[in-house]
């Protein structure tokens, strides 16, 4: 018995450290940096106005002026993200209107797979305030491991421009404030 | 003997538990797809030519309907969306996404009519997981791809292209596109199409 004991525990510990093998092989595991990721700084003044940015070309995500960045890779083929927009712009409301989140917390969306066409019908569709961003190649999707949509990250950016990520999960928000109070939480903001 | 096979039992439970837990919630649609892999971009050649009248043919829908083209000729435009087959990554992708374009068909007085080989069960339980849909998903299961064949977008491997058609209401086919299987047609160039036919 006291053997089977011994040999249960060493077989637990091995499994133990595999896990955090299997976590880290994922390019967006809580506690990495971002994959480099580069969009194109967008064209309409409200949007460079939220994320911070100024002029054209191009900019990374931690470049975004913010504590915390939400990324929502979504398609707009994707039933899932078309049932779950309405929630996702309630939840960028919720920040906006916040007195302690607004400025601290942005929010983009990339499309994978997605055009410029198809990221603006998703936009004017669901009347969608925060900037989308179109990955038609699916360059950005192959970055992050291609994950299933919809699929959130949340990023912390420190005052030293470190970004990090802290949340990394496939699938939407049901209630848009339970889903905010869980991403400040673990922002740690 | 047995105490060894338990133990081993428990061991890959644990790490099956804790890898599983690394990637997160799936989502039920998307744990149903079969991946084909990377295949051969176009294997059919084409039967039909812009310009010319589109051929005719009725199939069953899924609503229990039979559909056919020259009912809606002299009535609506016709876009016509031949997508491999069910349960597959690109093809479920495609029509949630026309699903929410309906604007974009009723603003040039067209109806979608979307087509695949598979049997009407395979195509109820698939489309159900997408919402409800605005347009008739039709079955060219029997006699197999017969009109995938007529169109000439039948392959090889019993399986239609992922091609579109657009026809106008005179029953002239004016856009026949047959893309690359693996990939997803941007939603552009069709809106460009219906777009002419308004402004012909």
């Amino acid at each position: 018995m006291k053997k089977t004991s011994i040999i249960l525990c060493i077989l637990l510990f091995l499994a133990l450290s595999i896990y955090p093998v299997y976590s880290y092989n994922s390019p967006l595991a809580e506690g990495k940096k971002l994959p480099d990721i580069e969009l194109t700084i967008p064209k309409k003044q409200e949007h460079q106005q939220y994320l911070g940015l100024t002029g054209e070309g191009t900019f990374k995500i931690p470049q975004i002026k913010a504590k915390v960045v939400i990324i929502q890779i979504f398609s707009m083929y994707c039933p899932h993200c078309q049932r779950e927009a309405p929630t996702i712009n309630e939840f960028y409301r919720k920040i906006e209107t916040s007195k302690n989140l607004k400025g601290k917390v942005k929010i983009i969306g990339i499309g994978a797979g997605n055009s410029d066409f198809e990221i603006d019908f998703f936009r004017k569709k669901y009347e969608v305030l925060f900037p989308l961003f179109p990955d038609g190649d699916f360059s950005i999707h192959k970055k992050t491991g291609e994950v299933r949509t919809p699929y959130f990250i949340g990023l912390r950016i420190m005052d030293n421009g470190k970004a990090t990520i802290f949340y990394s999960q496939l699938g939407g928000p049901k209630n848009a404030q339970q889903f905010l109070n869980k991403l400040i939480q673990r922002s740690g903001l | 003997m047995r105490k060894n096979i338990f133990i081993i039992t428990i061991f890959f439970a644990v790490l099956g538990l804790l890898s599983g837990s690394a990637f997160g919630l799936s989502e039920t649609f998307k744990n149903n797809i079969y991946n084909p892999g990377k295949l051969k971009p176009i294997d059919s050649v084409l039967k039909v030519k812009v310009g010319e009248k589109a051929p005719d043919f009725t199939l069953p829908s899924i609503s229990g309907e039979k559909i056919s083209l020259h009912q809606l000729k002299g009535k609506k435009n016709v876009v016509i969306s031949f997508v491999p087959a069910a349960w597959t990554p690109v093809c479920s992708d495609q029509w949630p996404g026309y699903n929410i374009a309906k604007t974009i068909f009723d603003e040039n007085d067209a109806v979608l009519l979307g087509i695949t080989v598979d049997n009407i069960p395979t195509l109820f339980a698939w489309t159900k997981q997408m919402g409800k849909l605005w347009f008739h998903v039709l079955s060219d299961f029997w006699p197999h791809g017969k009109v995938a064949d007529m169109f000439g977008v039948l392959r090889s491997d019993g399986v239609s292209e992922r091609a579109l058609f657009v026809i106008d209401k005179e029953g002239i086919l004016q856009y026949a596109h047959v893309g690359d299987i693996n990939k997803r047609p941007d939603l552009k160039d069709l809106a460009k199409e219906l777009e002419k036919l308004k402004n012909r």
